[in-house]
């Protein structure tokens, strides 16, 4: 799979976009969308590697959980009491409340009003609104995918303690590295111990350049010196590390919101991506930070990590319902090429097979 | 925002009115909500539903207390049982016969296994003990570091060597300096993984055999959701796990994963993180979590807090004032002093019942203490009379006590009629019966 599509620009066409930032304001928001509608067709080969990477990440959450609901639709009747089990699986998988009784009592609903019997049908109703659910917040594509993103591209990654914001910095540096750009990481989590040496070793194995100060110094300096980094050293994408932060805490948040003011300063559009890394173990609370974060600096993208394990990461559907914002990655390991880009339909397809 | 459990509960027998006997339809309302809570609050699912059917048999024809309408007393069913299956005693750390006591930290990636033992070195070392750290995550990058860090801020004696080593011998070889430097305790930091990684869990259950530890405390994360129990279950069966420290409390997960990994493990919670800082755990104490979990706020750590820095004497004090209902407006501000010496007023404030219905309004890091100054101010433009006999205040003396304080005689009566209500409140828990929460009608 391809991260990173953007070829890079010749002076002639860095001129030419210069020109298009000239041009009214219509034409200007049309030229990317033709791009794009190019850009989102994989071929085959990519879709394969995403399903394959899906499918081993989820390995364990289907077995146990997705074959309870294989089995859920194998009864005769559809009653009160398939629909409280369905509403239980999807509970037990973090969905909450609120978005498991949405989708629970659409495709009971269609059930009933269609008048459905065969239990394939009803399955196929379900993974329907799973996807659909999970698709709420738009097609749009990543910034990064774009094949006219800006360059440097900055992204910042967000999130609270202990979610996973450094390793999966690594492997989207990875990733995006891989695909011909040149990353430079800021090691802007100045706060916890030893967190600039993990990037750093990180930085060397993946063979992206780290701008650091020292233990203790300004968030927002590291930031302005890793784009200042990026320009000299032409890098293609700016990925910042921030410390982990209680959403609740908004001190943190206003140090958060610093980072942004100091980076808007060099680059008004910037940070083009904030990615708020969830760990896919989480509860409701996923919920709260993702809103909190959402209000603090807007969240464009999830990065669900940590589906490893037996955690079905279902929170996404809540946020995808309730905030409108899309998944763009999922964390599927330890080693570093253990990072897929989200597929709703395979996400879901995965878990239903 | 969620409405607390107290107001749904009101709510649900409000339609049924009356007191007297708990009826079963009343009954299964009420449970659906308690069960909402629950689910809420990130309980396994299957917790919840053994949870509320023992409940529904102890509630069910039970007599309602006169003081007490049948929501409160479901509430404190709901809560006795809550208290009852966090552990109804203080858990206390287990030492050896033999120093030193070695203490293994194990649980997943990310769930604050690193900062905890520092955590807990430090406790141990306030009371007198000489703990050493070892460094046994030799896999993530700079873990060893990051635990090095922690040990010379905190400057505490460490043995790490590298991340070359395994951890079996790093182990080893720290126990030996520990009986050689008379470390009274041996804290073992281990990598975190994934309960369902074979080849990782072996490597610790195969530490354990060969430290024999007193404690084995697995981290988990507040804010873990419904697959919490699988891990813990996992953990505890391959490595025997002994307590639970429950970290990121300070956020504002309700951690209810901390109930299910207690039912489903048997383990007792331990220990609680609050914070980033290294003298930020604490003792754990089930009323608390159960209140949390409920949606009912932190009651109890508020008046501890005030214990710690009243002392007990003025704190009893103040309880036979509060009962006699004698308590005056000089009280009130010896009581909003030592409620400042407290801390911050956003993070007492968040104790209180009910707040998270007024979260949304208030930014909490951000009230500052004008709140206090301005009351302090206006009663200390009273006459002592006036301070004790609130009720006497007229419009006359209003006006001169606003002139004198430098406010307005509307925030004089307000003050005057927040001092009312809180002496009411004071004196319904004074005399025994349910505190009546704030923002219940």
């Amino acid at each position: 799979m391809r991260f990173w599509r953007r070829k890079k620009k010749s002076d002639e066409e860095s001129e030419q976009q210069q020109e298009a930032a000239e041009a009214p304001a219509e034409e200007v928001a049309e030229a990317p969308v033709t791009t794009e509608v190019a850009d989102l067709e994989l071929t085959e080969e990519e879709v394969a590697e995403v399903q394959e990477q899906t499918q081993r990440a989820t390995e364990r959450t289907r077995r146990g959980w997705f074959s309870r609901l294989g089995g859920l639709f194998e009864r005769a009747d559809f009653g009160d009491e398939l629909w409280d089990e369905l509403e239980e699986i999807l509970i037990s998988a973090d969905t909450g409340l609120e978005t498991t009784e949405l989708i629970v009592s659409t495709v009971r609903d269609r059930v009933r009003q269609d008048n459905i019997k065969r239990s394939d049908e009803v399955r196929e109703l379900l993974r329907e609104e799973l996807v659909a659910v999970l698709e709420e917040p738009g097609h749009s594509v990543p910034r990064w995918a774009e094949s006219d993103a800006p360059s440097p591209l900055v992204l910042i990654v967000v999130g609270v303690n202990g979610t996973g914001k450094t390793t999966s910095i690594a492997k989207m540096a990875h990733a995006f590295q891989r695909d011909g750009a040149t990353v430079i990481l800021g090691a802007a989590d100045t706060f916890r111990a030893a967190a600039i040496d993990q990037l750093k070793l990180w930085g060397e194995r993946v063979g992206a350049r780290v701008v650091a100060h020292q233990h203790g110094a300004d968030p927002g300096a590291v930031a302005f010196d890793s784009l200042s980094a990026a320009e000299s050293a032409g890098g293609d994408i700016v990925i910042i590390d921030t410390a982990g932060r209680l959403h609740t805490k908004s001190n943190l948040m206003e140090e958060l919101k610093k980072i942004y003011r100091v980076i808007q300063r060099k680059y008004p559009d910037a940070p083009h991506e904030t990615l708020l890394v969830l760990d896919a173990t989480t509860g409701q609370n996923g919920l709260s930070q993702a809103r909190t974060f959402t209000e603090a600096v807007g969240i464009t993208g999830i990065v669900l990590s940590k589906l490893d394990g037996t955690a079905k990461g279902g929170i996404a559907f809540s946020i995808a319902h309730q905030l409108q914002i899309p998944v763009r990655f999922i964390g599927t390991g330890e080693r570093m090429d253990d990072l897929a880009p989200f597929d709703a339909r395979q996400f879901v397809d995965a878990l239903l097979s | 925002m969620f409405e607390t459990l107290t107001d749904k509960l009101q709510g649900a027998f409000k339609k049924f009115g009356s007191r007297g006997v708990v009826k079963e339809e009343d009954l299964d309302q009420a449970l659906r909500e308690v069960r909402m809570a629950m689910l809420e609050a990130d309980v396994n699912f299957k917790v919840v539903r053994e949870f509320t059917s023992r409940v529904k048999e102890r509630a069910l024809g039970a007599e309602v207390l006169q003081s007490l309408t049948p929501a409160q007393q479901v509430i404190d069913i709901v809560r006795e049982e809550l208290v009852e299956i966090l552990g109804g005693e203080q858990p206390q750390l287990a030492t050896s016969a033999q120093p030193p006591t070695v203490i293994m930290v194990v649980g997943l990636q990310g769930s604050g296994k690193t900062t905890s033992i520092a955590k807990l070195a430090n406790l141990l070392r306030r009371e007198g003990n000489r703990p050493l750290l070892v460094a046994c995550d030799v896999y993530r990058p700079a873990a060893v570091d990051q635990l090095v860090t922690l040990a010379n801020q905190l400057d505490m004696p460490i043995h790490e060597e590298g991340t070359k080593s395994k951890p079996r011998d790093i182990a080893k070889n720290a126990l030996e300096q520990a009986k050689k430097t008379n470390a009274t305790h041996l804290l073992i930091d281990t990598a975190g993984r994934l309960h369902v990684d074979e080849d990782m869990m072996n490597e610790v259950a195969d530490l354990r055999k060969m430290l024999h530890p007193s404690e084995v405390l697995f981290v988990a994360d507040a804010m873990a959701g419904q697959d919490a129990v699988t891990a813990a279950k996992e953990f505890h069966d391959r490595v025997e796990t002994t307590g639970l420290i429950l970290t990121k409390m300070d956020g504002d997960a309700r951690g209810g994963a901390a109930l299910s990994i207690r039912s489903v493990t048997g383990v007792p919670v331990k220990f609680i993180g609050m914070g980033e800082k290294t003298d930020a755990l604490e003792l754990f104490h089930p009323e608390r979590l159960a209140g949390r979990i409920l949606g009912m706020g932190d009651m109890l750590t508020l008046i501890e807090k005030a214990k710690a820095t009243m002392g007990e004497e003025d704190t009893d004090r103040l309880g036979d004032k509060l009962k006699r209902g004698t308590f005056d407006l000089q009280d009130f501000v010896d009581q909003l002093r030592s409620v400042r010496s407290m801390g911050p007023l956003g993070q007492l404030v968040q104790m209180l019942p009910g707040f998270n219905k007024i979260k949304m309004q208030l930014d909490v890091d951000e009230m500052d203490d004008s709140f206090f100054n301005q009351a302090e101010a206006i009663v200390l433009s009273m006459t002592p009379w006036e301070r004790r006999h609130p009720d006497k205040i007229d419009g006359k003396r209003r006006k001169r006590i606003a002139r004198g304080s430098g406010t307005s005689p509307q925030q004089v009566n307000q003050l005057l009629k927040q001092f009312f209500e809180a002496k009411k409140l004071a004196k319904s828990i004074g005399s025994g019966k349910f505190p009546a929460m704030p923002g219940m009608r």
